[in-house]
């Protein structure tokens, strides 16, 4: 499948876009400017960046709590997203969800969510509602290795052939659920075995290749949009710092597996390929990066200069209408 | 018999500083001294009819008004997937609650699913956050269980913690409450758990009247909305308007007035309350019933403003009593209004127990006109 060439520009800055949030993430985490915990998926990149160039802001995606990635992929304003993170209430949840539950409606983006497993019926339900109005819509379900083994997996992918809705299954499969290792945990050999107990496709992608899960994704998609059904796609993929920020991911994996698996970096893989093909120059890659620095620095900037939610902002939004208000016991 | 009168005026100069809404503001002036629930006066054109009748009605009617209403959940045709046989409605779901809708409003709209409580709830609430308006069948309120983690995690906290960008207009629905030997697993009220969390509405229908109103109010509502449908009330008859209205979410009502002693019922308890008030006149004592109809959000004025009149109450939960809604209501009279209590708080409740299977044990475990009787003349010091 050839990617059409505005694309392969915005792939490349939508993982180099990804790679520095995360990575300036876990500077400012360090310095105390984002509270609480942040989950990064540096490594990841291909995945959702090869997936979310398929989608329009009317499709819809589900997240977890290793969600960064996806929402930039989606196209969620990096200011808003930092702002997010740093408590602030210029935040896309105004400063009430954080890292582990951003989300932008207007994008497409259900949130993020940080019960393992818990967005994927979401996304099934997105689907249904796409079916439902009869629009060619479709949602995708982004989850890990771990999630497969919740019970609402299985319900979810059951459910999803049975009602044969236009859902996309992404595992994005990086070899650990926080410490535990996916060998010890799962029997089959890929978690795309697991699609053929619900007779659907199940598809095993490298996850470090952007290409080539852009052509995977885009068959799945394809296929979604025709009415034919869900897809399984697992993507085989690592994350290169720990579970969390502070997380020391050589308590349960070695230095020399990780080796394996920088060798892989689908940033360079992607400029490698891209150029050697003549389909982009150096210099293309070197502008995209450097513009990528300033919205960064900017996003960072904004954060800080942003106020904190106003204390009001504790009682709203709990519901539409809100006819009861209990504002806690003092 | 305690002597009320002179009490009652004594206690006429304590004030009670809550704003007042009247009660006939549900729909119109509730009170009543017959089984009507409307009680004279109420002159519009209606039925008698049986609570599940009424249920289904106001789901056709809601379906009909808006598209984008549909109902989903194990069992709410009973085999569409057998069309081919000649087979499209087969049961309907417990108590028949939605049997014969799929004949009019087609598998489009009246989903049956797998038996995946967590996986089409959450499916459910997806829909809700992309535009649909999901009516889900639960069946029996046990299986809330199955599928609390996407009501916890996911229905009532999205618009919270994305910042009130979205909204999640879900009505679910269950059978409640034992005396039907379903035993524990089929008979639980344990209505405080999800009147316990935030961004969750939970209400209780008393009669054929109620339910109309407040099945109306819930699937047109915004936020996240538990019907609780007991048991016993489903084949009970009553009076129901032949127009569409709505009950309010959030508002009591008063099915009997009365001057000596406040009895807070809910759901199958405010049959209970009215039946053990009918008694009680024969004893020469006034009872006045609350029926609180919603739990979350919780009309705290309706039960606030009767206890300042009878200074003495009784609150009929069939929950077991640790942390229950008959605990709240205790909290929220003690917090603010303890200077208008003539005597102590009672909770009349089940015990802290599951519901037993056998027949005696299970009435031994509901809370009964007996038992209310019993604690309101030790309470007036009869």
């Amino acid at each position: 499948m050839a990617v059409p060439q505005g694309k392969l520009s915005w792939m490349y800055e939508t993982m180099y876009r990804i790679r520095r949030f995360e990575e300036r993430l876990l500077e400012e985490t360090a310095k105390g400017n984002a509270m609480g915990v942040a989950h990064t998926s540096d490594g990841e990149e291909a995945g959702p960046t090869g997936i979310c160039a398929h989608l329009e802001d009317t499709d819809w995606i589900s997240s977890t709590h290793r969600g960064h990635g996806h929402c930039i992929a989606k196209g969620l304003d990096t200011k808003g997203m930092m702002a997010e993170i740093f408590g602030r209430a210029t935040g896309l949840c105004k400063g009430k969800g954080g890292s582990m539950h951003i989300a932008d409606f207007s994008k497409g983006m259900l949130g993020a969510n940080a019960i393992v497993g818990a967005s994927i019926p979401l996304a099934v339900g997105a689907a249904f509602t796409a079916k439902y109005k009869g629009t060619d819509g479709v949602a995708v379900a982004f989850f890990g290795d771990g999630a497969t083994n919740q019970g609402v997996f299985h319900e979810s992918v059951n459910l999803a052939a049975v009602f044969n809705l236009p859902v996309i299954f992404a595992c994005e499969n990086n070899g650990y659920a926080q410490s535990t290792s996916v060998e010890y945990a799962v029997p089959v050999k890929d978690i795309a075995d697991r699609a053929t107990s619900y007779a659907i496709p199940g598809v095993v992608v490298d996850g470090m290749d952007a290409l080539a899960v852009y052509e995977a994704a885009g068959e799945a998609i394809a296929r979604a949009r025709a009415g034919e059904g869900p897809t399984l796609l697992e993507l085989k993929t690592y994350r290169y710092h720990g579970h969390y920020h502070a997380d020391i991911p050589h308590t349960y994996r070695h230095q020399e597996e990780e080796d394996i698996w920088l060798a892989k970096d689908p940033i360079p893989a992607f400029e490698k390929i891209v150029g050697e093909q003549g389909l982009m120059e150096a210099s293309e890659f070197e502008a995209i990066r450097d513009a990528i620095e300033v919205e960064i620095d900017e996003a960072v900037q904004f954060a800080l200069d942003s106020p904190m939610p106003a204390p009001e902002e504790l009682y709203t939004d709990v519901y539409v209408e809100y006819s009861n208000p209990l504002q806690g016991l003092r | 018999m305690w002597n009320t009168q002179t009490r009652s005026r004594a206690s006429a100069n304590r004030s009670l500083s809550i704003s007042g809404i009247p009660t006939q503001e549900i729909h119109t002036n509730m009170t009543t001294a017959s089984k009507n629930p409307l009680g004279p006066g109420f002159d519009v054109p209606g039925r008698e009819e049986r609570y599940r009748d009424s249920f289904q009605r106001t789901l056709r009617d809601e379906l009909n008004r808006d598209e984008n209403v549909y109902i989903m959940g194990e069992d709410v045709a009973g085999g569409p997937g057998r069309e081919d046989q000649g087979i499209i409605d087969s049961w309907g779901g417990p108590f028949a609650a939605t049997k014969g809708l799929i004949q009019d409003f087609g598998a489009r709209r009246i989903v049956d699913t797998p038996i995946s409580e967590a996986g089409f709830l959450g499916a459910a609430i997806g829909s809700a956050l992309t535009g649909l308006r999901p009516v889900v069948d639960l069946m029996y309120f046990d299986f809330i269980g199955v599928a609390m983690d996407q009501i916890i995690s996911n229905a009532t906290k999205s618009r919270y913690m994305f910042g009130g960008q979205t909204r999640i207009p879900l009505t679910m629905f269950a059978r409640s409450g034992g005396g039907t030997g379903h035993a524990a697993q089929h008979s639980s009220n344990f209505y405080s758990i999800l009147a316990h969390l935030p961004g969750m509405k939970v209400v209780v229908p008393s009669d054929p009247y109620s339910v109309r109103g407040l099945l109306a109010a819930s699937i047109r509502d915004d936020d996240p909305v538990m019907v609780c449908n007991h048991k016993k009330l489903i084949n009970l008859s009553g009076f129901v308007p032949d127009e569409e209205y709505i009950i309010k979410l959030g508002k009591g009502r008063i099915t009997r007035e009365g001057t000596d002693v406040t009895l807070v019922g809910m759901s199958w308890t405010t049959e209970v309350c009215n039946n053990a008030a009918d008694l009680l006149k024969n004893d020469g004592i006034s009872a006045e019933v609350v029926d609180l109809l919603s739990l979350s959000p919780l009309d705290e004025d309706i039960f606030l403003e009767s206890v300042a009149k009878t200074n003495k109450v009784i609150i009929v939960d069939e929950d077991s009593p640790r942390a229950s809604m008959a605990s709240e209501v205790s909290a929220v009279i003690a917090e603010k209004a303890f200077d208008l209590l003539d005597a102590p708080i009672k909770r009349v409740t089940g015990p802290h127990t599951p519901v037993p299977y056998s027949r005696d044990l299970e009435n031994l475990f509901l809370p009964d006109e007996a038992d209310v009787i019993a604690t309101t003349k030790t309470l007036l010091g009869e």
